[in-house]
C-alpha cells in the first residue's frame, strides 16, 4: 500500500510539472521585457482537480483495471461485424455509395461544403497515393509532401512562364513528380525502417528549402500567384473571359453565378481521385500489386525467386509521388498561389496520419479518414488552438481501441476455382 | 556422359576473422542429384548463400554453363535458372498457397503496366496461363485442396512442399534444397523422395541439396560432398562415402 501511495503521490505532482509551466503561467510584454504572470485561480482549480484525480487513479490502480478488464472483453465491434466490413466487397459497395453520393453533394450542398469537399479530396487524391508507397508496398515516406510540392509549382511556373493551361501541365506534373520520385527513390531504396524514414524526410525538407531559395525562378518565399483555375473545354468559370476566349455562362446562356467555378473544380477533383481510386483497385489485382505485399513479407524470398526488389521498391515510389503531383497541380489551380510554406513537413505528417487511421492499404480508410481529418479541424474552428492536441488525442485513442485503423482492408486473394 | 552445369572451385568465405568457407571445389552433371553434407556449423549452408548470391564469395570462382556467376545479386543468379529453397521456410505467410506460386512467375508475366490496367487479352492471357501452371504444381505436391488458404495456415510438411513448388514456378535449371527433409516424418520423406526424383526425370532439373538424413542421402543422391569446418573432406559416390574412415570420425568422433 505504502509503494502505491508513493506512486500515486508522484504522479500528481508530475501532473503539476507538466500543465502548471504550459498552462498556469502566462508571459505578457511588458515594456520591453517579458513578465511572467500567474493564470486565474480558475486554471489552478482545474490542474489542482486533475491531480486529484490523477492521485486516486493510480492510488487506485488494482481495482480500477478489474473493472475495466471486465468490460474490455466485449470487443467494440464483434468479430464478425468487423470481419465482414473488411472485406473487399463490401467495401467496394460502401465505395460506390460513397461515389454517388459525391457526385450529387455538389448540386445541394452550399458553396462552403463543396469547397471543403474539395478540400478533402485533394488529401483523398494524397492518401491514395501514399497508401501505394506505405499501405502496399511497406515503405516508410515521410517527405511525401516533396513530390506533392514539385507537382504543384510544375503547374505553377508553366503557366507561369509558358502560359500552358491546366489540362496540359496536369500530365507534366504527374509525370515530374514520378521523375523525382524515381530519382530520389533510386539512392534511398536500398535503405529499410527507420533509415528510409528519416532520409525520406530529410528529401522533402530539401525540396522545399531548394523552392524557397531557388528566389529567381520560384519566387522565394512569396511563391507564385496568379495561378489560372481549370477549363472547361476551352471556357472559362471567371465573369469575364480574356481576349479570344469564351466564359461557360455566356456560351452556356446563363446567368453568371460564382458558384459555378466552386463545383466545376469539385468535379474536377472527384475526377482525379476517381482515377486514382480505380488505378489502384486494378494494382492490387496486377502481378505488380502481388510483388508489392511479397516483398513487404519476404524480400529475401522474393530476390531469390528472381524478383529484383530495387525495380519492385522503385515502381511502388514512383506511381505514389505520381499521384501526389496530380494532386499538387490541382492544388496550386485551386488555390492560385503557391508558396513553399503549404509544403511544410505538417503536410507530409497529416497524410500519413491518414493512411494510418484509415488502416494500412485501404481505400475505403483513407477516404473516410481524411474527411475526418479534414472536416474536424473546419467543424470545430473555435477549438482551433487545441487542433494539435485533439490531433493527438484522436492517435492515442486509435491505437488503443483500433491499431489496425478504422476500416483495414483484407486483400482481394486470387482464388482457384474448381 | 551428361554435360558439367555447374562448376565450383577454391571457393572460399571470410567473415572478419573466421573463415567459414575454405577452398571448397565441386562439379555437378546435368540431371544429377548432388547432395552436400557435413556435421552442424561445416558451412554447407554458407556455400548455398554464396553460390546465389546471398553472399559474395571471398575467393574462388562459380561457373555456370561455363560462365562466372560469383558477384552477381541473388535475383540476377535466380534468373539464370538457380533456385533455392531455405532452411527454415520463407513463404509469404499472409498470401495464399496459390498467390505464392504466382509471384514467383512474375518474371514470366505480362507486367505492362498499362496492360494489366486496361485488362487487355494479351494480361489476361498470360494471368492465365499463370493460373494453369499454378495449377499444375499443386497438383504435383499433393496442395490443390489448400490452394486458396493462406501459407502461414499449412501443416509443416505442406509448407516444405510448396516451397519447393514455388522454386518450379520459376522454370529453374538447378534447384538448391536446404534440409528440405527436415521436420518431416517417415511418410512425407518417402514422398519427397519421389519428388525429387520426379523433378529430375519430367523436368530436366539438377538438384543439389544439403541434408542430414543419411538414409535419404544415400538412396538419392549420385555424388556426394562432405564438408567439414569449412573445407573439403571427401567427395565420391554414395558407396565410397560410406566406406570412407574420415568421414566416419568426422561425424563420431575419433574412437
Amino acid at each position: 500500500m505504502s509503494r502505491n501511495l508513493k506512486q500515486a503521490f508522484f504522479s500528481a505532482l508530475l501532473v503539476w510539472a507538466v500543465a502548471f509551466p504550459v498552462l498556469g503561467l502566462k508571459l505578457s510584454i511588458d515594456g520591453i521585457s517579458l513578465a511572467v504572470h500567474s493564470q486565474g485561480s480558475f486554471t489552478l482549480t482545474i490542474i489542482a482537480v486533475c491531480s486529484v484525480l490523477m492521485f486516486l487513479r493510480v492510488l487506485f490502480d488494482k481495482q480500477w483495471s478489474s473493472v475495466m478488464g471486465r468490460r474490455s472483453d466485449r470487443k467494440l465491434i464483434p468479430p464478425a461485424v468487423s470481419n465482414y466490413l473488411t472485406l473487399p466487397k463490401t467495401q467496394r459497395w460502401v465505395i460506390m455509395g460513397l461515389i454517388v453520393a459525391a457526385l450529387v453533394w455538389p448540386f445541394f450542398g452550399s458553396r462552403g461544403a463543396v469547397d471543403i469537399a474539395t478540400l478533402i479530396l485533394i488529401y483523398v487524391l494524397l492518401g491514395l497515393g501514399l497508401n501505394i508507397v506505405v499501405g502496399l508496398a511497406g515503405l516508410l515516406d515521410l517527405g511525401y509532401v516533396g513530390f506533392y510540392a514539385v507537382g504543384a509549382y510544375t503547374y505553377a511556373m508553366l503557366s507561369h512562364y509558358m502560359g500552358w493551361g491546366f489540362w496540359v501541365c496536369l500530365p507534366i506534373a504527374g509525370l515530374m513528380a514520378a521523375t523525382f520520385g524515381f530519382l530520389l527513390g533510386f539512392p534511398v531504396l536500398r535503405l529499410r525502417g527507420d533509415y528510409l524514414a528519416i532520409v525520406t524526410l530529410g528529401f522533402g525538407e530539401i525540396i522545399r528549402l531548394f523552392l524557397r531559395n531557388l528566389t529567381d525562378w520560384t519566387g522565394g518565399p512569396n511563391g507564385i500567384s496568379n495561378i489560372p483555375k481549370p477549363e472547361f473545354f476551352g471556357l472559362t468559370f471567371e465573369r469575364r473571359a480574356a481576349e479570344g476566349m469564351q466564359t461557360f455562362h455566356e456560351f452556356f446562356g446563363l446567368q453568371y453565378n460564382s458558384i459555378n467555378k466552386v463545383i466545376f473544380l469539385y468535379l474536377v477533383a472527384l475526377l482525379l481521385a476517381l482515377l486514382a481510386l480505380f488505378v489502384i483497385n486494378r494494382l492490387l489485382r496486377m502481378p505488380i500489386g502481388r510483388a508489392w505485399e511479397a516483398l513487404r513479407e519476404d524480400e529475401i524470398a522474393c530476390r531469390a525467386l528472381g524478383l529484383n526488389p530495387t525495380v519492385i521498391k522503385l515502381s511502388a515510389f514512383t506511381l505514389g509521388a505520381c499521384f501526389a503531383g496530380f494532386a499538387g497541380s490541382f492544388f496550386a489551380a485551386r488555390q492560385g498561389l503557391v508558396t513553399p510554406e503549404s509544403f511544410t513537413f505538417i503536410e507530409s505528417a497529416i497524410i500519413l496520419a491518414i493512411v494510418v487511421l484509415g488502416g494500412m492499404g485501404s481505400q475505403l480508410g483513407v477516404i473516410l479518414a481524411a474527411i475526418v481529418m479534414i472536416l474536424l479541424p473546419e467543424l470545430m474552428r473555435e477549438f482551433s488552438e487545441y487542433r494539435m492536441l485533439m490531433f493527438g488525442a484522436l492517435m492515442v485513442l486509435m491505437m488503443i481501441w483500433r491499431p489496425q485503423g478504422l476500416l483495414p482492408m483484407q486483400r482481394p486473394h486470387m482464388e482457384l476455382r474448381r | 556422359m551428361s554435360r558439367e552445369i555447374l562448376q565450383v572451385s577454391g571457393l572460399s568465405m571470410r567473415f572478419g576473422g573466421l573463415l567459414a568457407v575454405n577452398g571448397v571445389a565441386l562439379t555437378v552433371k546435368e540431371k544429377q542429384v548432388v547432395a552436400l553434407i557435413g556435421p552442424n556449423g561445416a558451412g554447407k549452408t554458407t556455400v548455398f548463400n554464396c553460390l546465389t548470391g546471398f553472399y559474395r564469395p571471398s575467393g574462388g570462382s562459380i561457373l555456370l554453363d561455363g560462365q562466372p556467376i560469383q558477384g552477381l545479386a541473388g535475383h540476377q543468379i535466380a534468373r539464370r535458372g538457380v533456385v533455392r529453397t531455405f532452411q527454415n521456410v520463407r513463404l509469404f505467410k499472409e498470401m495464399t498457397a496459390l498467390e505464392n506460386l504466382l509471384i514467383a512467375q512474375h518474371r514470366h508475366l505480362n507486367t505492362n503496366f498499362f496492360a494489366g490496367l486496361f485488362k487487355t487479352p494479351g494480361f489476361r492471357r498470360s494471368e492465365k496461363e499463370a493460373m494453369e501452371r499454378a495449377q499444375y504444381w499443386l497438383e504435383k505436391v499433393n496442395l490443390t485442396e489448400f490452394a486458396n488458404r493462406t501459407a502461414g495456415t499449412l501443416a509443416y510438411g505442406q509448407q516444405r512442399r510448396l516451397e519447393i513448388a514455388r522454386c518450379m514456378m520459376t522454370r529453374p535449371r538447378i534447384i538448391m534444397l536446404d534440409e528440405p527433409a527436415a521436420g518431416l516424418n517417415p511418410k512425407e520423406t518417402e514422398d519427397l523422395k519421389a519428388l525429387i526424383a520426379y523433378l529430375r526425370e519430367s523436368h530436366n532439373v539438377t538438384v543439389l541439396l544439403i541434408e542430414h538424413d543419411m538414409k535419404l542421402v544415400m538412396s538419392i543422391s549420385d555424388h556426394i560432398v562432405v564438408i567439414n569446418q569449412g573445407t573439403p573432406l571427401a567427395h565420391g559416390t554414395p558407396q565410397e562415402i560410406r566406406d570412407n574412415p574420415e568421414v566416419i570420425k568426422a561425424y563420431l568422433g575419433e574412437a
